[in-house]
């Protein structure tokens, strides 16, 4: 039997408590206001939403452009579960609730359009995307172009962090189980795979199936740290800003998922003392990336403690990363030498 | 029966313009595989310098149609060259004038902001900045294509984020009107038809009938279909596939520019964010027709207007969207390739 209780799995557990320690005590000791801290629940939300989209788009390389829609769907159930319900037990249900409605349509919606490639299931997606915002428009339960409003604040920088770690868990494992390897197959091609045997439209189907319900939970999560929802947010232009997360971060990154959410949060944050030149701003950013890094910040990086075996390893690190820091130096002035010669 | 030939006239009115606007996409897909999410935005860009035309320098509606053509294939072909040619086939003076121009907005916007400077020192010092990040990225980063497409359809979203809120910048946020300039209606059979939709139907065919005198006969048009089948094969043959592009976005852009002038006096209202859901329409009814297709955006584009006034006169405004995106996934799904396309073998 496989110990599951390794040294990565270990560092990963001392890391992620290790982190939300840290957290806690930058908000007990006051160096993260309640601004920073609405934040961070903003950009927390995102990471979810990035890793959920990085697993369909960049695990197994389907375009998706209606990934709010499911995130739609996961808020107007928290919400409205929450509403009748406040308190913990109405966001369980709640998002139990939105996981169930999300992985339904996401299978109605996965089974005739994962059939298409490239664009054209961008496209689709795009489509039914709007179709759910359309029909949450106009239903009586949700509200219509007015949305819900006093939504219970039930979640917390606690839950939210909670969440992304269990999003992280659950992708990364998939990302290097058989149905994952599966699917960076179909990515990377997909009638090789499908000669090679690999039922190409199921392993697809649950690549979106699971990115849904994850974002789902992220919806769950901004109902009930918002306060108020509406149909518009739901709408194209936030499966754009999930995106553009995702691509900037690097596909198929889940490490470049994080640290894009948290780089974009925080360069929103800064830019609100100018509201008019914001928007603007941020679209120069993303084009200057794009053309000067089109490979987006982490590229294919994934950070990982699965070289270390024991634990001099550990202590073996820093010297590693000299070596590391050492030989992009070299490569580097060797490619100059090349240029110059 | 009057008010099925009513729905047929206004469905046609608003047809033309989705169907103006779906030819930039498609010609713009056809050539170099981009969905460009500028486009809808480049419409919008039309919009307000015919507005500016018309009710600052009192100008006729043809010439504003005019003015709002050729501005709209300038910026067309300076987004092109500034956005997309860096990452389909960059060189270092492309790359150079991308930091430079970028650069320079960037910079000014932060330091105009954050230091409290006037136009003029936000200025200098912009383009001392820019000037160094345009050298800097001049000497030390080579040139290399990059196939990645999503990474230009983020590019084209970038630039559509840009064009809105540079416009919500110079323009403010509000909703403005035209000036009425063509009143009056004519009845047909009971059929109200307004001079604004003559005009639109009329200026709709001759700009069509001209594209397609370009595209099928002139020699620039016979550089475009041959870049569109093969460019790698159109270059060996003596294309200037760089400059082709070029003037592929210049026509497309011009053609969204007169939708955006003719919308303009249609509806007598524009605003900067107008531009993503005709923008998202007119690409449906690209894909409608066969995107990459000439005559399938005109008729996705008559067909999508149709099936629009239609929904919203005999069923509920409502739901027409949602009965268009319905339609949408039901042609992907039973003919991926849209109406007027081929099926295409998959090769290995």
């Amino acid at each position: 039997m496989k110990r599951w209780l390794t040294l990565p799995t270990l560092c990963w557990c001392v890391f992620a408590i290790g982190l939300y320690g840290l957290l806690q005590l930058l908000i007990e000791i006051g160096v993260i206001s309640v601004v920073w801290q609405i934040t961070l629940a903003n950009i927390g939300i995102n990471v979810i939403l990035a890793v959920s989209l990085n697993l369909i788009l960049g695990i197994s390389g389907q375009f998706s452009l209606g990934h709010a829609a499911f995130m739609g769907i996961g808020a107007y159930a928290g919400g409205i579960v929450l509403k009748m319900l406040p308190g913990y037990t109405g966001m369980l249900l709640g998002a139990l609730a939105g996981l169930l409605i999300s992985a339904l349509a996401a299978l109605v919606i996965a089974v005739p359009t994962l059939r298409l490639r490239g664009d054209y299931l961008a496209i689709a997606t795009l489509g039914f995307g709007e179709i759910i915002r359309i029909i949450i428009n106009n239903m009586k339960i949700t509200n219509g172009a007015a949305g819900l409003s006093n939504i219970p604040a039930v979640a917390n920088l606690t839950v939210i962090y909670f969440t992304i770690v269990l999003t992280l868990i659950i992708v990364c494992n998939f990302k290097n189980s058989a149905p994952g390897r599966a699917c960076i197959s179909i990515k990377e091609d997909e009638i090789a795979s499908e000669a090679m045997g690999i039922p190409t439209t199921r392993y697809k189907v649950i690549a979106f199936v699971l990115g849904a319900m994850l974002a789902s939970l992220a919806g769950v999560l901004y109902a009930s740290s918002f306060y108020v929802i509406k149909p518009t947010y739901f709408a194209f232009a936030q499966s754009i800003n999930i995106l553009v997360i995702v691509v900037f971060g690097g596909m198929g990154s889940m490490t470049g998922s994080v640290v894009a959410a948290l780089v974009l949060g925080v360069i929103n944050y800064l830019l609100q003392s100018l509201p008019n030149e914001r928007m603007i701003v941020y679209a120069v950013a993303i084009i200057l990336i794009m053309v000067f890094r089109p490979k987006g910040l982490m590229g294919n990086f994934e950070l990982s403690f699965a070289r270390l075996k024991s634990l001099q390893d550990i202590k073996a690190l820093p010297a590693l990363w000299k070596d590391k820091i050492l030989a992009v130096l070299a490569r580097l002035k060797n490619k100059r030498q090349k240029e110059d010669a | 029966m009057t008010q099925f030939l009513q729905q047929i006239v206004n469905g046609l009115s608003i047809g033309s313009i989705y169907a103006l606007i779906a030819l930039g996409y498609t010609m713009v897909y056809g050539i170099i595989k981009l969905i460009n999410f500028a486009h809808g935005d480049i419409y919008m860009v039309g919009a307000f310098v015919g507005f500016i035309c018309i009710s600052t320098f009192k100008m006729s509606v043809l010439s504003a149609i005019l003015c709002a053509m050729v501005f709209c294939a300038l910026l067309g072909v300076a987004v092109e060259r500034l956005a997309y040619k860096p990452l389909r086939n960059p060189t270092k003076a492309g790359l150079f004038a991308t930091a430079l121009v970028m650069g320079f907005i960037l910079i000014y916007l932060v330091a105009k902001a954050t230091l409290e400077l006037d136009n003029l020192w936000a200025g200098v010092i912009a383009l001392v900045l820019s000037l160094a990040l345009g050298f800097f990225v001049y000497f030390t980063i080579t040139p290399k294509g990059n196939p990645n497409r999503i990474a230009a359809l983020i590019t084209a979203i970038g630039v559509s984020f840009f064009l809105e809120y540079a416009m919500m910048a110079i323009m403010g946020p509000n909703n403005r009107s035209y000036p009425a300039t063509l009143g009056g209606t004519a009845t047909l059979a009971g059929v109200q038809i307004t001079f604004a939709q003559i005009l639109i139907f009329i200026i709709t065919l001759a700009l069509m009938l001209i594209l397609t005198f370009i595209v099928q006969k002139t020699k620039i048009g016979r550089a475009m279909r041959a870049v569109s089948t093969d460019a790698d094969a159109a270059a060996l043959m003596g294309v200037n596939v760089d400059r082709t592009i070029s003037i592929t976005f210049a026509i497309g852009s011009s053609l969204a520019g007169a939708a955006g002038v003719l919308v303009g006096i249609y509806y007598n209202t524009l605003n900067p964010l107008m531009g993503m859901t005709y923008g998202l329409k007119a690409f449906i009814a690209a894909v409608f027709g066969g995107i990459g297709i000439i005559p399938g955006a005109m008729l996705g584009g008559f067909a999508i207007g149709i099936t629009e006034t239609m929904v919203a006169g005999y069923w509920s405004s409502l739901f027409k969207d949602a009965i268009v995106y319905i339609i949408l996934i039901v042609i992907l799904i039973l003919k991926p390739s849209g109406l007027l396309g081929k099926n295409v073998r998959e090769k290995v």
